[in-house]
C-alpha cells in the first residue's frame, strides 16, 4: 500500500468511527429531553428514569466521540499537511465555530449528566435543550468543511497557494444546503432509528412495559419525520452533484457515455432517459459520463455498490417511517404490532450503515481530489515515513476500543432488558 | 500588537488556561495511578468525582489552540505536524486511551481485574502525554538538533534529554495543580493532607526541575535561553515566578488550600507567560515566525470576531459550570 493509500486509509478508519459516536451525541439529548420533559409534565417517573438511563448509555459514548474527535484535529495536519497548509486558513473559520459548539455542548451535557440532583429540574431541562442544539450545530458547521471541499467555488490556486479568497467562503458554498440537512437527519436517524430497534426487541420479549412503549414512541416521533425527508433530501443532493461534480455522478451512477436521454439504471433494468431526468429535470439533458474524464482519476468503483446500499436502506426506512404514520392514523399502538415491532428492529442498524455507506459515496467519490478540482490528495500527505505502522497501531487501538465499547453498551442495554426493570 | 500576534497571544492565553484544566486532569491521573497508603481507594473516588463533570470541557482547550493555529499559521501547523509527527502521535494515543479507560471504567461496571486495568491505562497514559506535550515545547523553542522541514524523515522532533527534562516539568507542574484543586475538593482532613503532602512533593520537585531545564536550555536552545534570562522583564518575571511559587509551597504548608490554589493558577499562568514571552516571535524556532506563517490578514480578523463571539457565550457557560460542581455543598 503507498503512502497515500494508507493515509486516506487511516483518515477514513477514524471518520468511519467519530461520526457514529458523534451521530449518538448529537441525536441522544434530543431522545432524553423529550423524555425528561413528558416525564415532568405527565408527573411519570418512569419517563424521567428512562431520560436517566439513556444519559448513562450516552455519557460513555459521547466521550468516545469526543477523544475520536481529537484524533481527527490532529490528524488533519498528521496525515495531510499539505492540505492543511493551503486549506487549513478557509477551513478554520467553520471549524472555530465547530469548535464553540462543541465546548457549549460538553459543558453543558457535564451539566446535564451530573447535575440531576443539583439543578432545579426546569434548569435541568434548559441544559439538555442547550446539549441538543449546541451538538446540531457542531454537525452543521464540521459539514461546511467537508461541504466546501466539495464545491469550493471562488477558490484559485495561483503560486501554490490560494489567492482572492474572502475568509468567509467556507461558509458560502453552494454544498450546504444540502449536505447540512441531509448530514443532521442522518445523524438523527441512525441514532434514534438504532434506539427503536433496541425497544421494539424489548418489547416482543416483554410485550406488557410500559416503559419500552413510551421509549419507542419517542424515538419513532423522531425517526418517522427524518427519514421521510431524506430520500427528497437525498435527491436533492444528486442534483447539486450532477451539477458541480459530474465526475463523481458519472461514478456512482457508472455511466459511462456522455449523452443525452442518459439512462437510469436499476440492477438489470433501465429507465430511458431516467438519469438526464433525475439529474436535470429534463430527459434530453446531456450527462457527462466517465469518458469525459481521465480513466486515472476515476474514483474507485466501490461508491456504486456503496450508493445502491445507501439509497436501499434509506428507502426502506421511509417505508417503514410511513407505516409507522399509517398504524398512527389508523389508531393501533405501535407496541401492540409485532410485525412492526420485528419491522423496526430490522431497521435498527440501516440507519448507520446507510450513514457510512453514503459517506464513502462522496468521499471516495471525490477522489482524486481533497478540494475538488483545485488541490489533489496526492499532493497534500504528509511525507513523513513510517506511515504503514502508525495505521496498524490506530487500527488495533480502534479495534480495542470499539470492542470494549460495544460490550458495556451491550451489558447496559441488557440490564435495560430485564423484565420488570426499573431505573 | 497586530493581528497575527493578537491571535497567538489568544494562543498562549488559551495554553495557560488548558495547563490549569487540563493540565490538572492529566496531573489526576497521575495520582490516580500512583494512589497510596491507606486512603488509596478514597484517593481515587475523590480523582474520579472531581474529574467526571468537567474533563471534557477541559480537554476542549487543546482543540481551540489547534484550530486557532492551523486557522491563523497554517504554514506553522503543517510544519508541527511534519517535524512533531512522533510525539504528536504519542499525544494522540494518550488522550484517546485516557479518555476511553476513564469513562469506561465509570460506567463499564467492570469487574476488580477490568477496574485494574483500566485504571493502569488510564493513569499511565495520564503520566505519558504530559511528557510527550513537553517533549513538542521542548522542539519548538529550538531543541531540535535539525528542525526537519519538509523533507519529512522521521518526525521525531524534540526527543533528547532537554525535550525529556522539559517533559518531566510539564508533568511535575501538572501534578502540582491537580494535587492542590484535590486538596480543596476532598471533604476529610486526612485525605486534605495526603494530597497537601503530594503538592509539596510535586512542587520541590518542580523546582529542581526548572532549574534542570534552565541549565540545559543554555546548551540547546542558546536563542530560546538568552530570550528568557536576558530581557528587560526576565529579571521582574523570574522573581515574581519563584516567588510565587514559594508563596504556593507556604499556603500548602500551612493549610490554606484555597489561596494555594489561587496561587499556583498564578504560577503556572507566570510559566506560560515566560514561556510565550521567550519564545516570541517564533512559532517553530528558528524558522517558522508569527509574520511567516500568518494566513491572510482578513481570515485573521474573522478568526479573532468569531472568538470574541464565543468567548462571550463561553465563559458564562463555564462559569456556570464550575460554580455547579466545584463550589463546597454547605
Amino acid at each position: 500500500m503507498d503512502d497515500i493509500l494508507v493515509a486516506r486509509v487511516q483518515m477514513a478508519m477514524s471518520l468511519g468511527f467519530h461520526i457514529i459516536f458523534a451521530s449518538v451525541g448529537i441525536a441522544m439529548p434530543v431522545l432524553m429531553v423529550i423524555a425528561e420533559v413528558w416525564g415532568l409534565v405527565r408527573r411519570d417517573p418512569e419517563l424521567i428514569g428512562l431520560a436517566k438511563r439513556w444519559a448513562k448509555g450516552t455519557a460513555v459514548l459521547f466521550a468516545v466521540g469526543a477523544v475520536s474527535g481529537t484524533v481527527l484535529s490532529f490528524e488533519l495536519g498528521l496525515l495531510f499537511p499539505g492540505f492543511m497548509r493551503l486549506a487549513g486558513a478557509l477551513i478554520g473559520v467553520p471549524f472555530s465555530l465547530e469548535g464553540f459548539a462543541f465546548f457549549t455542548e460538553a459543558i453543558f451535557l457535564g451539566l446535564y449528566l451530573y447535575g440531576w440532583d443539583r439543578l432545579p429540574p426546569r434548569v435541568h431541562v434548559a441544559t439538555g435543550v442547550m446539549v441538543a442544539v449546541s451538538g446540531l450545530l457542531s454537525a452543521v458547521f464540521v459539514t461546511f468543511v467537508n461541504a466546501w471541499m466539495n464545491a469550493p467555488e471562488g477558490a484559485v490556486l495561483e503560486g501554490g497557494r490560494i489567492v482572492d479568497v474572502d475568509p468567509l467562503a467556507a461558509l458560502k458554498t453552494a454544498y450546504a444546503l444540502h449536505e447540512i440537512p441531509h448530514m443532521a437527519l442522518a445523524s438523527y436517524v441512525g441514532t434514534a432509528g438504532a434506539v427503536a430497534g433496541i425497544h421494539a426487541y424489548a418489547l416482543l420479549r416483554d410485550p406488557r412495559s410500559t416503559l419500552h412503549a413510551k421509549a419507542l414512541a419517542i424515538a419513532l416521533a423522531l425517526v418517522i419525520p427524518c427519514a421521510l425527508l431524506q430520500p427528497p433530501l437525498g435527491h436533492f443532493a444528486g442534483q447539486q452533484v450532477a451539477r458541480y461534480q459530474p465526475m463523481k455522478l458519472a461514478a456512482l451512477e457508472q455511466h459511462h457515455e456522455t449523452r443525452p436521454r442518459a439512462p437510469l439504471k436499476l440492477g438489470p433494468f433501465e429507465i430511458p432517459g431516467g438519469l438526464s431526468w433525475m439529474a436535470f429535470g429534463d430527459p434530453n439533458a446531456v450527462v457527462t459520463g466517465l469518458d469525459a474524464f481521465p480513466p486515472a482519476d476515476h474514483p474507485h468503483p466501490i461508491i456504486r455498490p456503496a450508493f445502491l446500499v445507501m439509497v436501499g436502506l434509506g428507502t426502506i426506512m421511509a417505508l417503514h417511517a410511513a407505516l409507522a404514520v399509517f398504524l398512527l392514523l389508523r389508531r393501533r399502538a405501535w407496541a401492540a404490532s409485532r410485525p412492526f415491532l420485528a419491522f423496526t428492529v430490522l431497521c435498527a442498524p440501516m440507519g448507520y450503515v446507510a450513514l457510512e455507506a453514503g459517506w464513502i459515496v462522496t468521499e471516495v467519490g471525490r477522489q482524486p481530489w481533497v478540494v475538488y478540482g483545485l488541490l489533489r490528495t496526492a499532493a497534500s500527505v504528509t511525507p513523513v515515513h513510517g506511515l504503514g505502522a502508525r495505521l496498524w497501531v490506530f487500527a488495533v487501538i480502534y479495534l480495542i476500543l470499539g470492542v470494549t465499547v460495544a460490550v458495556v453498551m451491550a451489558r447496559h442495554v441488557r440490564s435495560t432488558l430485564k423484565p420488570g426493570a426499573t431505573s | 500588537m497586530n493581528a497575527a500576534e493578537l491571535v497567538a497571544a489568544l494562543m498562549l492565553a488559551a495554553l495557560a488556561i488548558y495547563t490549569c484544566t487540563g493540565g490538572a486532569d492529566f496531573g489526576g491521573g497521575v495520582f490516580d495511578l500512583f494512589a497510596s497508603g491507606p486512603r488509596r481507594e478514597e484517593q481515587r473516588k475523590l480523582i474520579e468525582h472531581a474529574l467526571a463533570p468537567v474533563w471534557e470541557a477541559n480537554h476542549v482547550w487543546l482543540i481551540f489552540i489547534i484550530v486557532l493555529m492551523f486557522t491563523a499559521f497554517p504554514e506553522a501547523f503543517s510544519q508541527l505536524s511534519i517535524s512533531f509527527f512522533v510525539p504528536l502521535t504519542l499525544v494522540l494515543v494518550g488522550i484517546v486511551f485516557r479518555g476511553a479507560a476513564f469513562v469506561l471504567r465509570q460506567y463499564g461496571e467492570p469487574d476488580a481485574g477490568m477496574r485494574r486495568l483500566l485504571s493502569v491505562v488510564f493513569g499511565g497514559a495520564s503520566t505519558v502525554t504530559p511528557v510527550a506535550l513537553g517533549v513538542i515545547l521542548a522542539g519548538i523553542v529550538g531543541g531540535t538538533s535539525a528542525p526537519e522541514a519538509s523533507t519529512g524523515g522521521a518526525g521525531g522532533g524534540g526527543f533528547g534529554l532537554f525535550g525529556l527534562l522539559v517533559g518531566a516539568f510539564v508533568l511535575a507542574l501538572f501534578s502540582l495543580i491537580a494535587a492542590i484543586y484535590l486538596t480543596v475538593e476532598a471533604e476529610s482532613a486526612e485525605l486534605k493532607q495526603d494530597f497537601r503532602r503530594r503538592a509539596l512533593s510535586a512542587g520541590v520537585l518542580l523546582g529542581v526541575l526548572a532549574f534542570g531545564v534552565t541549565q540545559s536550555a543554555s546548551g540547546n536552545t542558546p536563542r530560546f535561553s538568552a530570550a528568557l534570562l536576558d530581557s528587560w522583564w526576565s529579571w521582574p518575571l523570574q522573581i515574581f515566578t519563584g516567588g510565587v511559587a514559594l508563596a504556593v509551597l507556604a499556603a500548602v504548608a500551612t493549610r490554606r488550600d484555597r489561596l494555594a490554589r489561587t496561587l499556583v493558577i498564578l504560577q503556572a499562568s507566570a510559566i506560560v507567560l515566560g514561556f510565550g514571552l521567550g519564545q516570541r516571535p517564533y512559532l517553530i524556532a528558528p524558522n517558522v515566525t508569527i509574520s511567516s506563517a500568518a494566513a491572510p490578514e482578513a481570515t485573521i480578523r474573522v478568526l479573532l470576531v468569531i472568538a470574541s463571539a464565543g468567548a462571550l457565550l463561553l465563559i458564562p457557560s463555564l462559569y456556570f459550570l464550575l460554580r455547579v460542581f466545584k463550589t463546597q455543598r454547605r
